[in-house]
């Protein structure tokens, strides 16, 4: 047993600590000297944390939509007034269905209200009819659109009884929302903490990604191989560095949602840090574990791409709500240890520490990480035998 | 040397290169399968992740009043499909907990006096505490729920009918499905993604076993070669995006409306575009791992500046010039009103402008960088 | 645990590769290996001699066998064996993007050499390996032959109990080489450290106490280097060439005579060869033709040619070279000049690789360019093919600029790159096939070229396997079938004998010299010294200046007194850096 231990571990400690320290000093070496990893490392971070700010948002404004006005009445003027006031909607008025349709089809709007020519008849027998047609292509945007709309037509309604004084026209059930946790109702809250998801997933799973492979490829796996150095602490001075630069990214993202977004953070900055640490290492084992099983740039840069970061932007719940998918998709995201650090930020962030999912997510992250690392061990055999 | 013979010459060396090219990639197995069914994976799982419709939207409920009001409104909510519960909570402090643990994403709260407020005046509060760490999500469940009230208010004995009522009809997509959106997105994103590695790779790698001088020894032209090289790219990206679109049309039966060959034609201006933006990346490489490093710089956010996840609409103004370099944006616009709305040539003629124009300016540069990149 | 007198103790080894093709890597090696001692590993490529080293340094596993080195069992504990030695793989494991001095560091370190003894350590090997003065560049940007001393260095950063060099000198110029061997050779004397070394050289292997000879993953003879002279004793013979003869044209017709000749090479402008065992003087007058002969002392190459070829003989598969025009002798005052070089500079910034240099090869030309690692041979290799613009300066390859000229003139010209750079992952007949249809060749054509370039060229057992696997002679026969697919009008070589053994080497230069004679001009540089007396013409570069250039009879009279090409080398290379030494000095005062 002994025998077959000690070619990883090390039995004297202090020698562990010396070579792991001159493997670590040598990657750090090497990412600063490679001009690309500071592509990686500190331009994407800041382009993305941008375009997240400022850029990308899931909330509709100035929608374009056409208005058609078939019929002049004042009374039909007044229902469509509601909609101008607001920021969600860019109202153009046209004459014509026709001319709406054209538009609608060249996307030059995302819906058409039609006030039909006898709307004001109907309306005297208590029938009017607007017509909302929206533009289906980008559900998300129509689903919106249509409670716009909606909620002006019954503002108008409301407006309409409460001004002919009508006590009888009780409104039944109201609705009366709070929204917990994002009070500005903004995406930008939540698609920042995603942001952190992102970029650790990128120097995590994808910077090293290519470090083994790029070793046996140029040769120098050999060399190191018939020193005394344990593959662990090949693997761990591959670990640090990149780890280092990781956490720049969290700092980098943490400065820019607190200083520029002011997204709040409700939960204990400590927890925070801690779930990232533990999902860098992850995102790092996982890395790792790619680039020492594939031992070709080539292979390793694609399964990276395929099983990082592109279910870290689709799976992890980061954009699409996870609670909305079927229940074999659920699964395969609960594999994900993007969709626990997911969770694990949003709660950190608008939340507020909750220790039931915190113990949950951690204990998984860490569980995922020790299988990972293990894997990458096991395929970074100090033999040339395959 | 006539110039027919000139050009039959040209295109069998092409060719030559062509098939090389092919079989070094398809050779090794890893690759083969690296590059057909991740793709088939991703559309199949995303189809079904990337929505944001509401299915399964789980909710607690704090009955305070327990009355037949508050009860029959329940059970509406229960014959949605769209809403499930989760748990129903005793008092007003485990709402907390409920949102909290993320147990559920919206609490409905009845008060005690429910019922015989309803009963009595005819109109009564529900509350409605909602988890808005996904804002979008929140906001939707919301809607859905006040649509759902204003149907429970309108069977109400008393209910008067509102004097103005809205006729939604939604055109494309009748169902609202957000998968409708997303899927034929995917033909073009998906299939994007590999292709521009394979092309960044294609010169860099080549530069990095040395057999790129060996190439340029050879009596091909940079152009013979850039058209050698950029033609399996774009094979490879026709094929996989053929696989998207299949999965599109035979496993998530979005009805295809538009016609095959203004979809293909696109296609081949994207990839295009694609290939020469990755060609760039690898003359201008000078080795494997930078060609991998500045590829996935520019991949990030071509697809977050495209509209795939969030509407370009919904950006500034100055982001949305900046789409304007961004051809994955137009190729989603394309493949989407193919698709979706049967647009034909003159709706998405101007598509075609800035992946042209990408194309032109890309390929050349990569063509020229080939001979003249200093080493 | 046995004997721990023995460095190595080797009892039937057998190394199967899964999925390889053929006989096991390592069949059945036995194999006792002293201490202390200085032990060279030879044989063709493919006899298993990076195997056996890798197995010994425990980066394998036999398949079946003992093997103990230092007395351990290494299949069981490669770690401790690993903790004791010190191993240098063919592509040394050098961070490219790591300074010199860095690069020791990192291996200090891992071997856990104290700082206070490093410094000395240090010192030593830097001034052993002339490196005091780069310790701050970066190891990417040394020459191939600094990069496999600072690899050595890198690998004697502290004193193993046994060192493993796997072919330390391919690709190294002799200047470094005999540095190389000048550390290694200390180290054995002044520590009693036990090395073994894997070569191609055999003036290395001469230099070493016990010799083993290896094929086909076998034994095939050991001993010292004068035991291992022996089969070759008393057959051994130079030949002086009649006036007006190439010594080459006489070494092609011996050569060709497998049945009475064993090996044949020019030197200083005569051959040498090795009878066949029961040769009579009157079998070898029709070749002779009346060229003088002398008997001369056999030497190491000779006895493990001889040892070789017999062997290969039993076995019945021999590297025949189909050589039906050897007899064509074309003129070599051609006075066609297919290449004209005139004031050529290259310079990398304010580095000049190549300054003022001017030639020109005549049609038909063997024409050598030789210089230390670094000296720009490569530069201008480059610049002549087209592949590097000049900085400034005349040149012209068969008419044309190639840089410039348009693309039918490189149809004119074949070339064979430094390292393999073929398609590795395509097959040699895909290869071929891609090759030749880049080059233009019609369907029929192409065919035809393709099915004689397998049959010339031995590769057609091989045809289908993929070319990054074949051993390094069919890799080497491969890129030379490649570049001549198109029968250009010019051949770049370079460095195409790097890491090719002996019986591979003298093959190569038969083909070389029928192309010749068939009128294809031929440019080709090499480290090995002694096959610059193929050639008609040399140059000789260093520090990016043409030093010589003329036959190789010219050349080495240049150097007074030089016995051989090396020495001639050797010397002219010294004599001008002492005077730019004394140059600089001159500026300086």
């Amino acid at each position: 047993m002994m025998q077959t231990q000690s070619t990883w571990l090390p039995r004297n400690l202090s020698h562990f600590w010396r070579r792991l320290r001159a493997l670590t000093i040598k990657e750090f070496r090497q990412l600063i000297r490679d001009k690309s990893n500071l592509a990686i490392g500190i331009f994407l971070p800041i382009a993305l944390i941008l375009l997240f700010g400022y850029g990308l948002s899931l909330d509709i404004r100035n929608a374009p939509v056409a208005i058609v006005l078939e019929d002049g009445a004042p009374m039909a003027r007044d229902v469509v007034a509601g909609l101008r006031g607001s920021d969600y909607i860019a109202p153009r008025y046209v004459t014509t269905m026709a001319e709406a349709e054209a538009l609608m089809r060249g996307r030059q709007v995302d819906g058409i209200v039609r006030i039909p020519s006898d709307f004001s008849r109907q309306l005297a027998q208590g029938r009017g009819t607007v017509q909302l047609v929206v533009h289906g292509t980008d559900a998300a945007t129509a689903a919106s659109l249509r409670g716009y709309v909606s909620a002006a037509i019954d503002g108008w309604n409301k407006r309409r009884a409460d001004s002919a004084g009508r006590v009888s026209a009780a409104p039944g059930v109201e609705l009366v929302d709070r929204l917990w946790f994002n009070s500005a109702n903004s995406s930008t809250w939540y698609l920042v903490p995603g942001l952190i998801v992102l970029i650790m997933t990128l120097v995590g799973g994808f910077l090293t990604s290519m470090v083994i492979a790029r070793e046996w490829e140029r040769g120098t796996m050999e060399a190191l191989f018939v020193t005394p150095v344990r593959s662990l602490e090949i693997l761990l001075a591959k670990i640090i560095p990149y780890f280092a630069v990781g956490m720049g990214g969290l700092t980098l993202c943490l400065v820019a949602a607190r200083g520029l977004f002011h997204v709040p953070l409700h939960g204990s900055l400590w927890v925070l840090m801690v779930s990232s640490m533990l999902y860098l290492m992850v995102a790092l084992s996982l890395g790792l574990l790619i680039s020492a099983a594939a031992r070709n740039q080539f292979l390793a840069s694609q399964v990276a791409v395929i099983i990082t970061f592109l279910p870290a932007l689709m799976l992890s719940g980061f954009l699409f709500d996870l609670h909305n998918v079927p229940t074999g998709i659920q699964k395969v995201a609960s594999i994900l240890p993007a969709t626990y650090y997911v969770e694990l930020a949003r709660m950190s962030f608008l939340a507020g520490d909750n220790l039931n999912l915190i113990v949950r997510d951690w204990t998984i992250l860490i569980v995922q990480f020790a299988v990972l690392i293990t894997g990458a061990r096991l395929r970074t055999k100090k033999t040339l035998d395959r | 040397m006539t110039l027919l013979e000139s050009i039959t010459g040209s295109l069998r060396r092409i060719s030559f290169l062509f098939r090389k090219e092919v079989l070094a990639i398809l050779k090794d197995p890893a690759i083969r399968v690296i590059l057909i069914v991740p793709i088939v994976i991703q559309s199949l799982v995303f189809g079904y992740a990337a929505t944001y419709d509401l299915n399964h939207v789980r909710y607690a409920v704090l009955n305070e009043s327990r009355g037949a009001a508050s009860t029959n409104l329940l059970a509406r909510l229960e014959g949605s499909k769209v809403f499930v519960r989760a748990a129903t909570l005793r008092n007003s402090s485990d709402i907390a907990r409920a949102i909290d643990n993320g147990e559920a994403l919206l609490v409905l709260h009845f008060a005690p006096d429910f019922d015989a407020k309803l009963a009595s005046t005819g109109s009564a509060p529900v509350q409605l505490i909602l988890d808005g760490r996904n804002s979008t999500t929140a906001n939707m469940a919301a809607g859905h729920l006040s649509t759902l009230i204003g149907q429970f208010n309108a069977s109400l004995p008393n209910a008067v009918r509102p004097p103005v009522n809205i006729e939604i009809r939604a055109w494309f997509n009748p169902n609202l499905e957000s998968r409708w959106n997303i899927v034929p997105a995917l033909i073009a994103s998906l299939s994007m993604i590999q292709t521009l590695l394979l092309a960044a790779l294609s010169v860099a790698r080549e530069r990095e076993q040395g057999t790129f001088d060996q190439l340029l020894v050879t009596p091909l032209r940079p152009m013979e070669i850039l058209i050698g090289k950029a033609s399996p790219a774009i094979t490879i990206g026709l094929v996989q995006a053929s696989l998207v679109f299949c999965v599109a049309l035979f496993w998530f039966r979005i009805p295809f409306q538009g016609s095959l060959v203004v979809l293909y034609v696109g296609l081949v201006a994207f990839t295009t575009a694609c290939v020469g933006i990755g060609l760039s990346i690898s003359a201008l490489s000078l080795n494997m791992h930078q060609a991998m490093v500045y590829a996935f710089v520019l991949i990030m956010p071509l697809i977050l500046l495209s509209g795939l996840v969030t509407p370009v609409g919904n950006m500034p103004t100055a982001l949305q010039i900046l789409t304007y370099a961004d051809p994955l944006r137009f190729a989603i616009d394309l493949v989407r009103r193919v698709y979706l709305e049967g647009a034909g040539w003159q709706d998405v003629g101007m598509d075609f402008v800035p992946m042209l124009v990408i194309a032109a300016i890309t390929l050349p540069v990569a063509a020229w960088l080939f001979r003249n990149r200093l080493t | 645990m046995t004997t721990t007198a023995l460095t190595v103790d080797a009892k039937d080894v057998v190394k199967r590769f899964k999925g390889a093709v053929g006989g096991p890597a390592l069949n059945g090696i036995t194999l006792s290996i002293p201490k202390g001692q200085l032990t060279a590993l030879v044989g063709p490529d493919g006899a298993g001699k990076t195997t056996l080293i890798r197995l010994i340094a425990g980066l394998m596993k036999p398949d079946s066998g003992s093997l103990y080195t230092l007395g351990i069992d290494v299949a069981a504990k490669p770690q401790e064996v690993q903790d004791l030695i010190s191993y240098m793989p063919q592509r040394f494991g050098l961070y490219e993007d790591l300074s010199v001095m860095e690069n020791l560091n990192l291996y200090a370190d891992l071997h856990g050499v104290p700082m206070d003894e490093r410094r000395e350590r240090f010192d030593r090997m830097l001034s052993m390996t002339d490196m005091a003065a780069f310790t701050n560049r970066l190891a990417g940007n040394l020459s191939g032959g600094m990069k496999q001393k600072l690899g050595l260095a890198c690998t004697l950063v502290r004193s193993p109990r046994l060192l493993l060099l796997d072919e330390p000198t391919v690709g190294v110029d002799p200047l470094s080489r005999r540095e190389l061997w000048r550390i290694v050779q200390q180290l054995v004397e002044e520590e009693g450290l036990p090395v073994i070394v894997s070569t191609a050289y055999m003036d290395e292997a001469e230099r070493c106490k016990h010799v083993i000879v290896m094929t086909e993953g076998q034994v095939l003879a050991q001993g010292t280097p004068d035991e291992l002279c022996r089969p070759a004793k008393g057959r051994c013979f130079v030949a002086y060439p009649r006036e007006g003869e190439l010594a080459r044209t006489l070494q092609a017709r011996l050569i060709d005579d497998k049945r009475h000749v064993l090996d044949a090479v020019p030197e200083s402008g005569a051959v040498r060869f090795i009878q066949a065992g029961g040769t009579e003087p009157r079998d070898l007058e029709g070749i002779l033709l009346g060229a003088r002969c002398e008997a001369t002392p056999s030497r190491l190459e000779d006895g493990v040619m001889t040892l070789l070829r017999e062997r290969a003989t039993q076995d019945g598969h021999e590297d025949a070279v189909e050589t039906k025009n050897s007899s064509v002798q074309l003129d070599t005052k051609d006075p066609i000049e297919l290449i004209k070089v005139r004031d050529l500079v290259r310079q990398f910034g304010s580095f000049t690789a190549v300054a003022s240099t001017s030639f020109s090869v005549r049609r038909g030309e063997i024409f050598g360019l030789l210089g230390p690692n670094g000296a720009g041979k490569t530069t201008t290799f480059r610049m002549l093919c087209g592949l590097l613009p000049a900085t400034s300066g005349f040149l012209e390859v068969a008419g044309f600029n190639l840089r410039t000229a348009r693309a039918p003139a490189r149809a004119r010209i074949g070339y064979v790159s430094q390292k393999f750079a073929l398609y590795g992952n395509l097959s040699v007949t895909e290869n071929l096939t891609f090759f030749g249809g880049a080059y233009g060749l019609g369907r029929q054509e192409l065919y035809a070229q393709v099915e004689r370039a397998l049959d010339e060229f031995q590769l057609r057992e091989k045809k289908d396997e993929r070319s990054g696997e074949l051993p390094g002679g069919f890799k080497q026969r491969l890129a030379m079938a490649t570049a001549l697919i198109h029968r250009p009008e010019i051949l770049f070589l370079d460095e195409p004998t790097s890491g090719i053994d002996p019986l591979a080497r003298r093959a190569f230069w038969r083909r070389i010299t029928t192309l010749a004679a068939e009128g294809t001009t031929i440019i080709v540089t090499t480290h090995f010294m002694e096959e610059a007396e193929y050639c008609d013409r040399i140059v000789i570069q260093d520090a990016g200046r043409l030093l010589a250039i003329g036959t190789p009879h010219e050349v080495r009279s240049q150097a007074s007194g030089a016995a051989n090409m090396n020495e001639a080398f050797l010397e002219i290379i010294k004599k001008a850096r002492e005077s730019r030494q004394t140059g600089f000095n001159a500026v300086e005062a």
